[in-house]
């Protein structure tokens, strides 16, 4: 008897708590997981960053002497100078990307089938993207090198050249990247205001004025999704140094994320603690970007909901 | 519509869009087109200096050979190890978060939102040490489960992300409806809400299978051998290997693309649901 009721007092408790309680245990296993593997990580590699260690033995606090060897590393500067290369040439990927949705916002037969072999290069891994186009640039049968050849007489070897080498990966990145780009604004162009173009024609706007005055501010949201992927993009390119050039020639082809990567398990020994101060660089120049995209996707909620 | 329908185009422009297509879409995939012709090229043609024209014979045996002579089938079956159950973990577990940040109003929900909208932004290189440190320590290092569960943890940013935003486009009626009727939260879930995120669902496996399939610096990070390499890695090493065998490159290069753009051409409306959310208003 007073078992029952205890069950049906703890029923009842639980009914009248669920909606407060349920969110929490829903969130449980994935706060977890994203804590323990995401959020914990970044404090760590502050931490770490302090330390000389080989990833095996005693760590040994040693303070601020990363960044002050940082400060002294030319390997460094190459990598910071080829980042920013990397993210304003990037960002050019945002209008050839509206360029080639605009010449493919039409409604022809087969339309459809151009729209996705367009898209096609962001849906290959980088992997395959960095041996196309090492492929591609390849000394003395590249198609990029005989091309070259026959315009100027004498071929370029893209990944050999210490002063182009950065440009030849980041042209791509930019291939997968504006498709990508151009898929965003498709999808805007779609949902353009009709009634609002009419208007616009009506008035006689058209081509470049009607592009800048009457569809761009409709396709900001599109144009500020294209931006956030673009800079994280840029930031983040490892794959492509790591497949076609490995860093080189003569390190000058490193990016930050791959100097860290290189520095931490590298096989002339690991540098862990080298390697997470290069690390939280990058992550404090990333981070300048990300609290911006955050301020704006917040006041978008306070305002939309 | 923007630009100008081109049927309201004289017949000229309309001819020359027609051309303009194919043209565009042929320089656009170049390189590809290159690959692709090149991995059916025999060795021969590559050695007599045929680098453009058609191949003199069609010779599949490149794709034999990457087979039968490298480790590609295992770097391949080491791929799916890792995408499919990070593929399910993921999915299992934005469906939990989201549904708790998109239904409930709680103090810490937009906190915690952002924490993963944030987290998702990161770039990998602040994670690696401690990451590769903390799988070697649970004896997970060099293992395919080691690799799928940083995916899993990772990748549950950004489907919380998609999965929140998708259930608060949903009718809160139904869910106050329910209520009222005295179903439980869990059933609510369950009955109601699972049902009607099969779309976000779709969209999300499809596209995290493509991102994991293609991840490549955490494979370098937390594998090291050809037993658990995914492929991608793999492609790496054997390029290594196969210096200036170009045919092999190719076909090898192609045969790891191939999961990914068949999951593209088969799912392709999920896909792209999935990658423009919030590029309209």
């Amino acid at each position: 008897m007073r078992l029952a009721s205890t069950e049906t007092r703890r029923r009842s408790w639980w009914r009248e708590n669920q909606q407060t309680l349920t969110p929490y245990i829903f969130l449980i296993p994935g706060v977890l997981f994203f804590m323990v593997y995401v959020i914990v990580p970044i404090f760590e590699s502050f931490w770490l960053s302090g330390f000389k260690w080989d990833g095996l033995g005693e760590r040994e606090w040693i303070g601020a002497a990363n960044y002050v060897e940082l400060m002294d590393d030319p390997a460094f500067y190459t990598s910071l100078k080829n980042n920013v290369i990397w993210l304003v040439l990037y960002l050019l990927a945002i209008p050839a990307g509206l360029f080639i949705a605009i010449f493919l916002n039409q409604k022809v037969v087969g339309i459809r089938a151009y729209k996705s072999l367009f898209f096609f290069p962001f849906v290959i891994s980088q992997v395959v993207v960095g041996l196309i186009f090492a492929w591609f640039y390849a000394p003395n049968f590249g198609l990029f090198y005989i091309l070259i050849e026959k315009i100027t007489g004498s071929g370029v070897a893209l990944l050999a050249d210490p002063d182009l080498v950065t440009y030849g990966i980041i042209a791509a990145g930019l291939w997968p990247q504006i498709a990508y780009c151009m898929i965003l604004y498709l999808t805007g162009l779609n949902a353009v205001d009709p009634e609002q173009i009419e208007a616009a024609r009506l008035d006689n706007a058209k081509g470049f004025k009607m592009l800048w005055y009457v569809i761009l501010p409709q396709l900001r949201p599109a144009t500020f999704l294209a931006m956030v992927v673009t800079v994280i993009g840029a930031l983040r390119s490892f794959d492509l140094v790591s497949i076609m050039t490995d860093g080189g020639p003569f390190g000058s082809s490193r990016v930050l994320s791959f100097y860290m990567f290189e520095q931490a398990l590298s096989e002339y020994g690991y540098r862990m603690g080298y390697g997470a101060s290069i690390a939280v660089v990058l992550f404090l120049i990333m981070m300048v970007f990300i609290s911006g995209f955050i301020g704006k996707m917040v006041s978008d909620e306070r305002g939309g909901n | 519509m923007f630009p100008r329908p081109i049927e309201h185009q004289s017949r000229a422009v309309r001819v020359g869009y027609q051309l303009a297509l194919p043209i565009a879409l042929i320089l656009w995939l170049l390189p590809l087109l290159g690959v692709a012709i090149t991995s059916v090229k025999p060795a021969s043609d590559l050695a007599s200096g045929n680098y453009f024209g058609m191949p003199s014979h069609f010779a599949f045996s490149n794709y034999v050979d990457v087979f039968t002579n490298s480790p590609i089938g295992q770097y391949i079956f080491n791929s799916f190890k890792v995408t499919i159950p990070t593929v399910i973990g993921t999915l299992i577990l934005s469906c939990l978060t989201g549904f708790a940040l998109g239904v409930y109003k709680f103090r810490a929900n937009i906190f915690i939102f952002f924490m993963f909208v944030a987290g998702n932004f990161v770039p990998f290189q602040i994670l690696m040490v401690p990451v590769r440190d903390m799988t070697v320590n649970f004896g997970l290092y060099n293992t395919t489960t080691g690799l799928a569960l940083f995916h899993i943890a990772f990748q549950t940013g950004f489907c919380t992300l998609f999965m929140r935003n998708f259930i608060r486009a949903l009718p809160r009626e139904l869910i106050e409806a329910a209520r009222v009727e005295g179903v439980s939260e869990v059933k609510i879930f369950w009955y109601v809400v699972i049902p009607l995120m099969r779309p976000a669902i779709a969209a999300l496996s499809v596209l995290i299978f493509t991102f994991i399939w293609n991840d490549y610096f955490w494979a370098t990070v937390l594998t090291t051998s050809s037993s658990t390499q995914p492929v991608t890695a793999g492609l790496y090493a054997l390029n290594g290997q196969w210096i200036a065998q170009w045919q092999l490159v190719s076909a090898g290069a192609i045969v790891a693309a191939m999961p990914p753009v068949l999951m593209f051409f088969l799912m392709q409306r999920h896909f792209i649901a999935g990658l423009t959310l919030g590029a309209v208003k």
